[in-house]
């Protein structure tokens, strides 16, 4: 029988070696695809423990994030609290324990957990943690300010809709507001109900997700390609004789029924005449247009520290896909921001930022800086520039025209007191008779731009001048009477 | 022979020291909820071990100096994580101890050679299938399965005591008839068979495992006493013909169950996708591997990971019983996880060493199929716990919480330190 008794003990050996391998399978191998998975206790346990880093206004002291700490078993746990309630509800986003995390907690979240891999702050938590004392994370500042993100809340109450508005110079992102919005301190416990269809998706941020029709706003985008293609000026004539004109075999008719005559492009721009912009997007053709808004930031994920998850880009959509560029499409109407256009908010404030700021495009960010718990510097922004969109002659002419719009054209109800502000108004159809998406886009001052702003209104009756264009108006009115602007 | 003992004193010692490390680690990392008089238990239990000591040296002094220690590691390794996950089980387990320790001591003093178990084989054999039967019939459902039978108030395992029962039986059996079985009685198509009825004890035995699974919802005492018997026909026969049916057998049977019992279907499904039920079915395994993936290479420190809820209940569903190989795991890492496999490597070690010097087949038969059913039992649970093989409710031996297993562990041990005691006298 010894024999077999050996065998048997060889079988046991086999046996506890399998299991030392399987072991080891899950504590090397799987371990780091476990550890992220938010079914996993021991992960929301030890987010609970770290004091999560403050998130600042630009002003450098209104908490937009913060903590409360409580005591459960000896242990010191930390829940976060966000002072000003939904008024940075979509920038910020959230962070809990069961239902993740969004925006800026969750794009900046190893900065806030002190996670990051920075020399003092690695130093710091090991510190921290040898002493068994709470690990506290990096708080970051961002770029947002409070006047500004309050006029756009107050302005979209009631709506549905976005506003998003850039320091021009820079591409600090000013303001980010979406309604409807959400309350980020009870997120947790009313998750269910706000991902409800019914509850008109509070949590997408439209800003940066909200896919929109440009309407004429994206004229200047087609203004642009046109100015910059040399086969037009400002005072080039075009003959816009006629309600409507037929472009691919399908009537395009100016609003309101108008008949532009033989006008200038800057008129057209003014008084937002589409048979003539329809006319100008096929002179330019498909293949300068979409040069053009490759160089604004179309067809990508606008390059912001935001979560990717939280932003779309913009281009033309077929069955929710971007289409692809080499498709056909109908030049004439997207020239005047039909055809399938979806366009987020920010999109458009980045095109107009970019006019404001000579034609150069700055790369958009909501960080300022990171400071370390003590005090210390982590990390700071610093404006970059992405490309030169256009020259600056053609920038001017682009402001120059777009002055005209609020000084006499459909963008009066833009105009603020003594300042100059250039914009340019649009009124999308839906697709549903006597609904529009209204848009306006304009910055100011427009001699030395300090915002440039994008406002889109969903499902109104109304139109980009009546309803948008006012909203930008308090908002670059607060944000310049707070003195904030360098 | 004295030295044997002494050997096992210092043995015991070694574990000695390492246990109070163990609880001072807990204690350290846990004194806001634990009080210091807990620490009690440790020592406790070290003077339990040694009156096991004290009872070998009166009653086998020539019994294995290796078995004892090991069994006190392992238990030890239970313990800290027992108390660490609530100290209150802890005192529970120390009280099994004693329970255990009483079962141990009254084998060697009592009976003192296993040999006067052999005549008794018919009668044991007739006990561990009624223990069963009878936990069929009237048994205590817990969790889903019913293994449980309430005996003046306590809950008793019978399946922990029924595998005992079983190796003395089928040590004592398949002595008698392994020749017998051996012999081919008559031969179909070139195999030899032996005559039916030789064979007829062997199918009952299949008939009451697939039972077991099919009535008493529990596929680890199942897989456990089907194992045994399979292990100790081959060592007795060493005919391939018995364990190739037999495993044919068991693979038919299991498909049947399978077919037949949705709950057996359940939990196969569960070990294939744990993640398609997470909150339910497959809660208990998921955290269980988050738990063993937690504690990397080096582990997160004994008291130091996340265990308990602050309502104090566990992270792992019944982490003191089925989960406590993931809780050691996570807290003593892969070194702590395989060094505990390999004290049951040793442990099977010198259980098989045992087996193979003992003088009579009955001997050898019951030592190897003791080692066997430790070494079975651990490989489900840990296999189970990580997801290398379905997870069947089945305690890990030693380690696990729990009064049944802890008793019957106890006298496992008694009779394998018998054997060896017996071959050493007789040898000197």
């Amino acid at each position: 029988m010894n024999p077999r008794i050996g065998t048997l003990f060889k079988l046991c050996a086999g046996a506890c070696l399998v299991l030392i391998s399987f072991t080891a399978y899950w504590q090397i191998w799987a371990a780091s695809g476990l550890a992220a998975r938010q079914d996993n206790a021991r992960l929301v346990y030890r987010q609970l423990q770290i004091k999560r880093g403050l998130i600042l206004a630009a002003n450098g002291h209104t908490v937009l994030a913060t903590n409360t700490e409580r005591t459960k078993d000896g242990l010191n746990v930390f829940l976060r609290r966000y002072p000003l309630g939904p008024l940075f509800g979509h920038p910020i986003g959230y962070n809990t324990v069961g239902s993740g995390r969004s925006g800026l907690e969750l794009s900046q979240n190893d900065y806030l957990t002190a996670s990051n891999a920075n020399l003092s702050t690695i130093l710091g938590r090991i510190g921290d943690k040898l002493q068994g004392e709470t690990v506290t994370g990096n708080n970051v500042v961002t770029s947002l300010s409070v006047p500004a993100q309050r006029a756009a809340m107050q302005g979209l109450q009631g709506h549905s809709g976005a506003v998003v508005a850039i320091e021009p110079s820079t591409g600090r992102v000013l303001a980010m507001a979406s309604t409807p919005g959400y309350n980020p301190n009870t997120v947790a416990r009313n998750f269910a109900k706000l991902n409800k269809p019914s509850s008109g998706a509070p949590l997408l941020n439209r800003g940066t997700q909200g896919l929109y029709a440009p309407g004429s706003t994206f004229k200047v985008v087609t203004a642009t390609a046109a100015l910059q293609s040399g086969k037009f000026t400002p005072n080039t004539l075009i003959n816009g004789h006629g309600t409507c004109i037929t472009v691919q075999t399908v009537p395009l008719c100016n609003a309101g029924g108008e008949s532009a005559g033989v006008v200038s492009l800057s008129d057209a721009l003014t008084f937002s005449y589409n048979t003539v912009f329809a006319q100008v997007g096929q002179a330019v053709g498909q293949q300068r247009l979409y040069a053009t808004m490759r160089d604004y930031g179309f067809f990508r994920d606008p390059p912001l520290d935001y979560p990717s998850d939280e932003m779309e880009p913009s281009g033309l959509y077929s069955h929710g896909h971007l289409l692809s560029q080499r498709a056909p499409i109908d030049v004439g109407r997207v020239a005047i921001g039909q055809e399938r256009l979806g366009v987020t908010p920010i999109q458009m404030a980045e095109v107009v930022a970019t006019v404001a700021n000579h034609g150069v495009r700055m790369r958009p960010s909501l960080v300022d800086r990171v400071v370390a718990p003590g005090g210390g510097n982590v990390y700071t922004t610093h404006p970059e520039q992405l490309v030169r969109v256009m020259s600056p002659q053609t920038a001017n002419e682009l402001t120059d025209m777009m002055r005209r719009v609020v000084e006499e054209g459909t963008g009066q109800a833009a105009n603020v007191g003594n300042l100059s502000v250039a914009g340019k108004t649009g009124t999308a159809e839906t697709g549903v008779s006597g609904l529009n998406t209204a848009w306006f886009i304009a910055f100011a001052p427009a001699d030395n731009p300090k915002i440039a702003i994008a406002v889109t209104i969903e499902r109104t009756p109304e139109f980009g001048g009546t309803i948008a264009a006012p909203i930008a108006a308090k908002v670059i009115t607060a944000y310049l009477g707070s003195g904030v602007a360098k | 022979m004295r030295s044997a003992r002494f050997r096992e004193l210092w043995n015991l010692l070694a574990v000695a020291v390492l246990t109070g490390v163990g609880f001072l680690s807990v204690y350290t990392a846990r004194q806001q909820e634990i009080t210091s008089t807990s620490l009690i238990y440790a020592a406790f239990f070290l003077a339990l071990y040694f009156v096991a000591h004290l009872g070998l040296r009166a009653g086998l002094p020539d019994a294995d100096p290796w078995l004892l220690p090991l069994s006190a590691l392992l238990t030890a390794m239970g313990l800290t994580e027992i108390y660490r996950l609530n100290p209150l089980l802890a005192r529970d387990q120390s009280i099994w101890i004693v329970v255990g320790l009483g079962g141990f001591l009254a084998l060697i003093l009592l009976v003192g050679d296993q040999r006067k178990l052999e005549s008794y084989k018919y009668t044991l054999g007739v006990a561990a299938v009624a223990m069963l039967v009878i936990t069929m019939l009237v048994g205590t459902t817990i969790n889903g399965a019913k293994l449980w039978l309430r005996v003046g108030g306590i809950q008793v395992q019978p399946g922990e005591f029924a595998k005992l029962l079983l190796v003395i039986f089928l040590a004592g059996y398949l002595r008698e008839k392994r020749e017998l079985l051996t012999m081919a009685h008559r031969r179909i198509l070139g195999v030899g068979l032996p005559a039916a009825r030789h064979l007829g004890p062997l199918l009952a035995m299949t008939g009451v495992a697939l039972g077991v699974v099919a009535v008493m919802n529990d596929m680890g005492t199942a897989l456990l006493l089907y194992g045994i018997f399979l292990a100790m026909v081959y060592v007795a026969t060493g005919r391939q013909l018995y364990t190739v049916a037999g495993l044919a057998l068991f693979i038919g049977g299991s498909f049947l169950v399978y077919r037949l019992t949705p709950h057996v279907q359940e939990r196969f499904q569960v070990w294939l996708d744990p993640w398609k039920t997470p909150h339910t079915n497959g809660y208990q395994i998921i955290q269980s591997i988050e738990s063993i993936a937690d504690g990397g290479i080096f582990g997160s420190g004994l008291g130091r990971s996340f265990q308990v809820f602050s309502n104090g209940s566990s992270v792992i569903p019944a982490a003191q019983t089925d989960g406590i190989y993931a809780v050691w795991a996570n807290e003593t890492g892969l070194a702590g996880a395989a060094g505990m496999l390999l004290i049951y490597l040793l442990f099977a070690y010198r259980g098989f060493k045992i087996a193979s010097v003992a003088d009579d087949s009955f001997s050898k038969l019951l030592a190897a199929g003791l080692t066997f059913t430790v070494v079975l039992q651990a490989f489900l649970i840990v296999g189970g716990i990580t997801r290398l093989i379905p997870l069947t409710g089945i305690t890990l031996p030693f380690v696990s919480y729990g009064g049944s297993s802890v008793v019957s562990n106890f006298m496992l041990l008694a009779l394998l330190l018998m054997v060896s005691s017996r071959t050493a006298r007789v040898r000197r």
